[in-house]
């Protein structure tokens, strides 16, 4: 079952002042996240990932299609209980604390009174804020205020999370940590659905990803098979100092540094390559498979459409 | 509805965290500056001017308050994006509405209790002791009260799709035409044909603050009629009703860029 739908979602805008002109923030989209599923929603900035967000959230109204989440309507009470969000450069009201904040938005998610301190105190303890629970939320840093931001999105518990640049404005242990934490609610069954432009930590994360670019989605799938189509070529890599013809022939690119070179090359001429080195007595140190990377990917996807049909 | 008083009380807390309630402190300075004043150059209207000075100065202060803050309960929300984590949750906007609104009629009224304690506090000082019409100082600061539901509506109302800058202009115009609403229904009956019907109708759609101001009556101890707290209260809260429904309905279908 699909923990989130869209069904040709599209927003315009009206630009200008006098004269006021369409401008398409998302064309059509219709995907499906399933349950459980971690799915990274990558785009370069102004790509549409936060306007998905924002239509997915109530925020704003399509122009047309619609959405649902868990089965429901986007604005329907039911399903935003089961939700929790994090926006790009979340800002949280600086005269309370994280305690108060967090209790806060317990309560507007429907939390038992009972239950809330509780649920405060874990949150608190689970993003490493419990030192600083009682400080005003205008003395933390950027990266405090992400992880408070993580904290309300998860606090009541929802069964989707969406984050919106999770790691933005995060050090690197901050990114470790955000990692992990997406890590473990996949772990404990949530769907998380979450928007970057840092191709490493969703090739590390998620189940499936969506490339969107000026609006238009460009390409949906599994890491692994939307990087196969780059797949058979191999490096080969030797030692003594040079490149020979016999090699160069081949056509692929080679490096050499120092003692050691290498060529990449396709499969089907590594024997050649093989017979190649030891004619000219050269070592042959490693051969490896060339996967394509997500970046890869990514950037053919990037590409304008017309280069992409070259 | 535990959903709106979270909202209310939160914003109740924005504001005594944002020393709003600061302006006790100048209100206290200028009650103790004018009874000490009062007292040696007014010959038996101390009574009267103390009454005037505080009531007219409760109603500027929380006039501001109104404005200033009203303007910003919702665009202030949404420019610094505070919005998006509150209505990604089961919050109804319609709540969202009603709670700002009532988080800052809150505000008012708590910084008005403040303000009459000082006003009676500065007619003890002055007369020595308390009379039968100073009761009518209680009806004269509820219809103040009611100035500022009504004003607080309107500033929300302009709020949900103006700019603050605008928002403020737009109240504070509707604020000083709404004092000389009576004398607007004057007008109107002057007048003639379509321009008859034209000054009517804007007579009778700019806030009637004018029936709500009686300080200058209760300053002389002149009794004030239960018909007319009857009618003022209705009239409050139909227009103040009215103001919100209509933030709710624009708000409802903004979209949150």
């Amino acid at each position: 079952m699909f923990a989130i739908e869209t069904f040709g979602l599209e927003k315009t805008y009206s630009v200008g002042f006098w004269r006021k002109r369409p401008r398409c923030a998302l064309r059509p989209l219709t995907l499906g996240v399933e349950e459980g599923e971690v799915f990274g929603y990558l785009g370069p900035n102004g790509a549409g990932k936060t306007t998905t967000l924002k239509l997915l959230m109530g925020l704003m109204f399509p122009t047309s299609g619609s959405a649902k989440i868990l089965g429901m309507e986007v604005d329907d009470p039911r399903m935003k209980a089961q939700i929790g969000f994090l926006p790009e450069q979340p800002y949280f009201y600086d005269y309370l604390t994280a305690r108060e904040l967090l209790e806060y938005y317990a309560q507007l998610s429907g939390v038992e009174a009972r239950a809330r301190a509780r649920r405060v105190a874990a949150v608190l303890e689970r993003v490493g804020l419990v030192d600083v629970s009682g400080v005003q939320l205008r003395k933390f840093s950027k990266g405090m205020l992400q992880r408070v931001g993580i904290a309300q999105a998860i606090l009541h518990d929802p069964k989707v999370v969406f984050l919106d640049e999770p790691m933005s404005g995060l050090d690197p242990i901050g990114r470790r940590e955000v990692r992990d934490l997406i890590a473990s609610l996949k772990e404990e069954g949530k769907t998380v659905f979450f928007s970057t432009h840092i191709l490493s930590d969703a090739e590390a994360l998620c189940d499936r990803v969506a490339i969107l670019h000026q609006g238009e989605l460009r390409g949906i799938g599994v890491i692994a098979d939307l990087t196969s189509s780059v797949r058979g070529k191999v490096e080969v890599m030797w030692q003594g100092g040079n490149i020979p013809p016999a090699i160069r022939s081949l056509g692929g690119e080679c490096h050499l540094t120092g003692e050691m070179a290498r060529s990449i090359i396709a499969e089907e001429q590594l024997d050649l390559a093989i017979d190649a080195l030891r004619r000219a007595n050269l070592k042959l140190v490693s051969v490896t498979p060339v996967r394509a990377t997500l970046e890869d990917y990514f950037v053919e996807k990037l590409s304008p459409a017309e280069a992409i049909a070259k | 509805m535990s959903r709106v008083t979270s909202i209310a009380s939160n914003t109740f807390r924005e504001a005594v965290r944002d020393r709003v309630l600061y302006n006790l402190i100048a209100f206290a300075l200028l009650m103790m500056g004018a009874s000490l004043l009062v007292g040696q150059i007014s010959l038996g209207v101390e009574r009267n001017v103390v009454i005037n000075l505080g009531l007219t100065a409760v109603s500027l202060f929380g006039l501001v308050i109104a404005v200033f803050i009203g303007i910003g309960l919702v665009s202030k929300e949404i420019e610094k994006k505070t919005l998006y984590t509150i209505l990604s949750r089961p919050v109804r906007r319609w709540e969202f509405i009603l709670g700002k609104f009532g988080g800052l009629v809150a505000t008012l009224v708590v910084n008005t209790f403040f303000m009459a304690i000082g006003i009676f506090a500065a007619v003890l000082y002055l007369a020595r002791h308390f009379q039968k019409a100073d009761a009518y100082l209680l009806v004269a600061l509820y219809f103040i009260i009611l100035q500022f539901v009504m004003i607080t509506a309107l500033a929300l109302l302009f709020s949900s799709f103006s700019s603050p800058l605008l928002s403020a202009v737009f109240a504070f115009a509707l604020f000083i035409i709404g004092t000389f609403a009576q004398d607007l229904r004057g007008f109107a009956a002057l007048t003639h044909g379509a321009a008859r019907w034209i000054a009517t109708a804007a007579a009778y759609v700019v806030p009637n603050f004018a029936a709500l101001n009686i300080i200058s009556s209760v300053a002389h101890g002149q009794p004030v009629a239960g018909s007319l707290v009857l009618y003022n209260s209705l009239y409050a809260l139909l227009y103040s009703a009215a103001a919100v429904a209509g933030a709710m309905l624009i708000f409802e279908h903004r979209n949150l860029k």
